[in-house]
């Protein structure tokens, strides 16, 4: 048995009883982690020493029989862009190339205060901007299942990490997609909770009223463990909703008999991969094999999510990102300078990647004078109008079917190149987090060509419990069929 | 919507991103294609709906004007790329 393969509930079982050691979990994994972190780039920073020293003091815990959390003595890998005190937190940025933080944040501090054995941060597309991964100044994240392809992103990383064993488990955030989607071309789970669930105080902010922290699994069962350690609300984030926290691990295991169900029409595009096509479907029979009940549905604005996420997010970005200026923290530019004007110019056009620039470019243009009202208001009124097409969906329906992305994990190099074509992988995400809705991203198959593909289950707001159990039913169902890569 | 180079100058200029020449060339040209593609955006009617800024519909939310510890000097000063003394130290900035 291998220990580094454990799911959290199994270690956490093993841990209490004692038939393991923390410590020897932690150097098993960071061993894994010396030997294949070189090839997968999966990790930016690894924390071996303090990871040993939490390792040793998680045993002591368990030894006297005080650990209150199934997370104790596990140890778990963190976004890179998840303020923690003293260690390094780059954002996947020359910006914050040598940052440390001053604090470590909420979510974190959960995790950590859960007995959690933090092994490192990890790689992502610069300031949360990507769907591959590839836009991170520390260099691309490999796909475990094909090295030449990407892992997805933004939190490329952290799910490398989980497919790879290079981890029990990890965080990563969302805000368009960023967990669901590499967690689907990784072949593993990855949950984005509704708005508001998780505090962001922490989290270096992409776009404030989309972003949101969520775990990165092997299991669904793993997920709903996290959950419960990571929600609640938070006086230090005043966008914390302030709602109780239901036991997840407990009421994800349930009967779907009689649950309602849909695939929305207009998620069958052109263009999209026959064998995602195919899985999906596989997906919906799966399910009514349960009991659970087919429903039509539409979601009629659906065209128009690329564009209200992209005008959306980048205006939100192109305010977050401008406290990088070479003041307080963060690269500066060598001088001399003419004036002050100058330092932010240079700082700003040599601490960020184009990507990055791009999209404040484009932010800052969508929110400029003249042009407010037709790009940035034109897609917040578009953005009410995606949000009702939800609640009128989930009135006919319990949950919503979807696939996380149109392809399966595509080539490194392949769409780089084009800016357009990198933001349409987001078609079947971006939606979720425009209407502030919980979304569950698990795997439901493999191409010929042996590439991972993820089945998205959507939930109304605040029903993670509804998802969860829809996601475990269908795990349980499908868990045979899962594969490890080929890394060994 | 065709981006121009002047447009691109300008809000390059505001974002505060010094761009070569050859930047500013290929933000005009992929800035105008992404938003020709968003420009469908104009289909939609929205006459009467309001816009969607935050999906909790929260309203102000504050706390006791009371003083807390904050962030000390030494921390606010750890990560200053050109600390002088109890300040951050930049160029000029009035003439």
């Amino acid at each position: 048995m291998r220990l580094y393969e454990q799911t959290i509930q199994s270690l956490s079982e093993r841990l209490r009883r004692r038939e393991v050691s923390s410590e020897e979990v932690t150097r098993g994994v960071l061993e894994r982690i010396e030997r294949l972190n070189g090839r997968l780039n999966a990790y930016i920073t690894v924390t071996a020493e303090a990871a040993l020293a939490r390792a040793r003091e998680a045993d002591r815990i368990l030894a006297r029989g005080e650990a209150r959390s199934p997370l104790a003595g596990v140890p778990l890998a963190l976004k890179d862009n998840l303020a923690t005190a003293g260690v390094r937190t780059t954002c996947g940025s020359r910006m914050l190339e040598s940052f440390l933080p001053p604090y470590t944040g909420t979510a974190v501090r959960k995790l950590e205060e859960a007995g959690a054995v933090i092994l490192g941060k990890t790689n992502m597309d610069e300031f949360a901007m990507g769907a591959s991964n590839e836009t991170s100044f520390f260099g691309p994240c490999r796909n475990p299942f094909d090295p030449g392809r990407v892992t997805g992103g933004s939190s490329g990383g952290s799910a490398c990490a989980v497919a790879a064993d290079l981890c029990a488990a990890a965080v990563g955030s969302d805000t368009g997609g960023s967990i669901r989607q590499p967690a689907s071309y990784c072949g593993v789970v990855g949950m984005k909770p509704t708005y508001g669930r998780v505090s962001r105080y922490g989290l270096v902010a992409y776009a404030s009223s989309l972003d949101q922290i969520g775990p990165i699994t092997k299991t669904v069962t793993d997920a709903a463990l996290m959950l419960g350690v990571l929600c609640g609300h938070d006086p230090l984030d005043s966008t914390s909703a302030n709602v109780p926290v239901p036991d997840f691990p407990v009421t994800c295991r349930g009967e779907v008999r009689g649950l309602r169900f849909g695939v929305p029409r207009e998620y069958f595009v052109a263009g999209m991969d026959p064998e995602v096509e195919a899985a999906v479907r596989a997906a919906v029979r799966v399910f009514e094999g349960l009991g659970a009940v087919p429903v039509e549905l539409s979601l009629p604005h659906t065209q128009y999510v690329v564009p209200a996420y992209y005008l959306i997010a980048t205006a939100e970005a192109s305010s977050n990102l401008a406290r990088y200026d070479g003041v307080k923290y963060g690269y500066r530019a060598r001088g001399p300078f003419a004036n002050l004007r100058e330092m932010y110019t240079k700082t700003r056009a040599e601490g960020f990647g184009s990507e990055v620039k791009r999209r404040i470019m484009l932010g800052t243009y969508a929110l400029s004078s003249g042009y407010y009202d037709a790009y940035y208001r034109k897609a917040q009124e578009v953005r009410t109008l995606i949000r009702r097409d939800f609640e009128r969906a989930f009135e006919q329906c319990d949950v919503i079917l979807a696939p996380a992305a149109p392809t399966p994990a595509f080539r490194i190099g392949e769409k780089i190149g084009d800016p357009l074509q990198m933001y349409l992988v987001d078609i079947f995400t971006a939606s979720v987090n425009l209407a502030g809705l919980p979304a569950l991203c698990l795997p439901c198959g493999y191409t010929r060509e042996g590439l991972p593909l993820g089945l998205q289950i959507l939930g109304r707001p605040f029903a993670e419990e509804d998802v969860l159990r829809a996601g475990w039913a269908f795990e349980q169902e499908t868990l045979a069929a899962r594969r490890k890569p080929p890394l060994d | 919507m065709k981006v121009t180079r002047g447009e691109v100058e300008h809000v390059a200029a505001l974002a505060r991103i010094e761009l070569s020449e050859a930047e500013k060339d290929d933000y005009a040209e992929q800035l105008s294609a992404i938003l020709a593609f968003f420009d469908r955006l104009q289909e939609v009617d929205t006459r009467g709906v309001p816009a969607t800024s935050q999906v909790l519909d929260l309203v102000n939310v504050l706390r006791p004007d009371e003083r807390r510890p904050s962030l000390d000097i030494e921390g606010a000063l750890r990560n200053a790329p050109d600390p002088a003394g109890r300040f951050y130290r930049v160029p000029r900035i009035l003439d």
